[in-house]
């Protein structure tokens, strides 16, 4: 395949290793201070600035969808939830969605609505979670411990609500696992009411701060072009201009009744610039679009049954007995997660299992943004898409313990390939056709 | 000395000297490496008693190690216990890092913490509270006082 790389491509990595024949190369990772996860950055660095990077991840690969093809699909929700720790409702959610879709499940319109709440309330310790750790990085790290003394509640109230402060365990094929009980309402809306109160000092602490300001004003810039072409999802995007989210563009569970609308900058009177400082104001931003998604939640639930299927031992036979595939997509808090499903009639663990993390989609808008920044600015630049490397590891097989560089043309047949073992040929006729 | 006697002289004389503590996560999902960044935060606040996060192995008596262990990450979690200085404790935090938790049959996989290096502590639970994870050290220190003075190998 080596010979059906394009000119200009190769003409391109000439250019990037004579430009760099005067650089220092700086490896960082994979273990280190910044992130608490594996991944090991190369800079190539002229002077202060980073005039090239490379990305090579693959340390916290489980083999999570090899796992699940072992196993039945109720294993397989708990292993999903585990694929991270701070998207943990976010991976099950698009999960059952797609065996939902598979298996031809009903839900109850209650259980619609709890997913929203916990998904919102996941969205919010999510985001105030990043604030700390963007604080850290930035060496403010009163603010980091402020940030996170004020996360507590949320957790609180997942623990409340759910039974634990991390995986909760909610969603399940065709419901939830627990109600929301009436009586709960009064704690979560005052824990809500805590978090609007606080939406002002936010705003002081990070927007109006002058040193955050000049740490992050025109970092890491990822220009809207540039987000478009390079797929960046979530956050990222929406800091760049793109009004893109999942919940406004191909609305799920209780979201078309609630009107989600995809936030940037704009939406504060802002200019788009696209740098580390409008992704603060997306997800400050968004923090407040959830309060608002569960206040609503809580007037517009519905009553009536929590899920389709009240004992397991049903829903397995159900699901035993399906056969087809499903796509589950959803806006987790670092942008779309998807997850793909194909069931067999008689076998208990799906055929194929495939999921696309958000991160996954981020990373490669990390070289855009590395492009021409300070060394010190790497910490803030990292953080600043929120990167879950654990939730998008892949690995790459070595065969007889010679790696190659792959090409833009190869590595678009090899996901041909794939496309056709998993669809079986339905997909790639897809593909040829839209010719992408 | 039995245990309690030496948490109990701990508890009246405090501890002797601050502990500071490397996290490693060598293939976890994220879950207990918030919790122990929520223990060391306002709510929790370990770092009152001088617990403390450092950066590098080299200045760590305590190294917490979150997640299973993946194949990429073999070399170095026993790299990264030979640079921790003597002596030193070592404390599985989570059912993953314990006994590999829901990840086993995989190719990528190479199982809970105490294959590859010594394990003093651990911390049960998906993820365990801050709460388990401040127990969890404080054994610990129990453990380094006692290695300190010679008592075990």
């Amino acid at each position: 395949m080596r010979e059906k790389v394009k000119p200009e491509e190769k003409a391109e990595a000439n250019e990037i290793a004579q430009a760099c024949s005067t650089c220092f190369e700086v490896p960082i990772g994979p273990i280190h201070p910044a992130l608490k996860e594996g991944i090991r950055f190369t800079f190539w660095i002229e002077g202060e600035r980073i005039r090239k990077v490379d990305i090579r991840p693959g340390f916290m690969h489980r083999g999570i969808e090899f796992m699940g093809t072992k196993r039945n699909l109720i294993q397989v929700l708990y292993l999903a939830e585990r694929i991270c720790g701070i998207c943990s409702i976010s991976h099950p959610l698009a999960i059952v969605q797609a065996v939902e879709q598979a298996a031809g499940i009903e839900v109850p319109p209650r259980a619609q609505y709890i997913r929203v709440i916990i998904g919102e309330l996941e969205r919010i310790h999510s985001h105030l979670l990043w604030a700390g750790v963007a604080a850290h990085e930035l060496g403010f790290d009163t603010l980091l411990h402020y940030v996170w003394k004020v996360r507590e509640p949320v957790l609180d109230i997942l623990e409340d609500l759910t039974g634990n402060r991390i995986n909760y365990a909610i969603p399940i094929y065709g419901g939830v696992r627990r109600d929301v009980p009436p009586e709960k309402y009064p704690v979560l809306k005052d824990a809500l009411r805590y978090y609007r109160s606080l939406v002002d000092d936010f705003v002081n602490f990070f927007l109006r701060d002058p040193s955050i300001e000049a740490r992050t004003r025109g970092v890491g810039v990822l220009t809207p072009a540039e987000a478009d072409s390079l797929c960046a999802v979530g956050p990222t995007a929406r800091a760049s201009g793109l009004r893109k989210d999942v919940r406004q563009d191909w609305p799920y569970f209780a979201y078309p009744d609630l009107e989600v609308k995809a936030i940037t900058p704009e939406d504060m009177g802002l200019e788009v610039r696209g740098d580390v400082y409008d992704r603060i104001v997306v997800r400050l931003l968004e923090v407040v679009q959830s309060i608002e998604i569960i206040e609503r939640c809580l007037e517009e639930m519905p009553d009536g049954e929590i899920t389709a299927f009240p004992k397991v031992a049903a829903l397995l036979a159900h699901l035993k007995k399906a056969e087809g595939e499903g796509i589950g997509r959803h806006e987790a808090p670092r942008g779309e997660v998807i997850h793909y499903i194909r069931l067999q009639a008689g076998e208990e663990a799906p055929v194929v299992w495939k999921v696309k993390a958000p991160t996954y989609s981020n990373l490669m808008p990390w070289y855009p943004m590395f492009r021409d920044q300070e060394i010190a600015d790497i910490p803030i630049v990292a953080a600043s898409i929120d990167p879950c490397i654990c939730c998008m590891e892949r690995v790459q097989i070595v065969r007889d313990g010679r790696a190659e560089t792959m090409w833009r043309e190869e590595l678009l047949r090899l996901s041909w390939d794939k496309t056709r073992r998993i669809v079986g040929g339905l997909g790639a006729s897809h593909v040829a056709r839209e010719g992408i | 000395m039995k245990q309690q006697e030496l948490l109990e002289r701990l508890k009246l004389s405090g501890f002797k000297r601050a502990l500071w503590v490397y996290h490693l996560n060598t293939g976890g999902c994220n879950g207990c490496d918030i919790e122990i960044l929520a223990a060391l935060t306002p709510r929790y606040d370990v770092e009152r008693f001088g617990i403390k996060l450092v950066g590098s192995p080299r200045h760590a008596d305590v190294l917490l190690v979150t997640g299973t262990v993946t194949r990429p990450m073999y070399e170095r979690v026993k790299r990264i216990y030979a640079q921790t200085p003597d002596p030193k404790v070592v404390i599985a935090i989570g059912g993953c890092a314990s006994t590999s938790g829901v990840f086993y049959e995989s190719y990528n996989v190479l199982g809970p913490v105490d294959n590859v290096i010594p394990v003093d502590v651990y911390v049960p639970g998906c993820p365990p509270r801050p709460e388990a994870i401040i127990d969890g050290v404080v054994k610990a220190v129990a453990k380094l006082e006692r290695l300190m003075e010679g008592r075990e190998g």
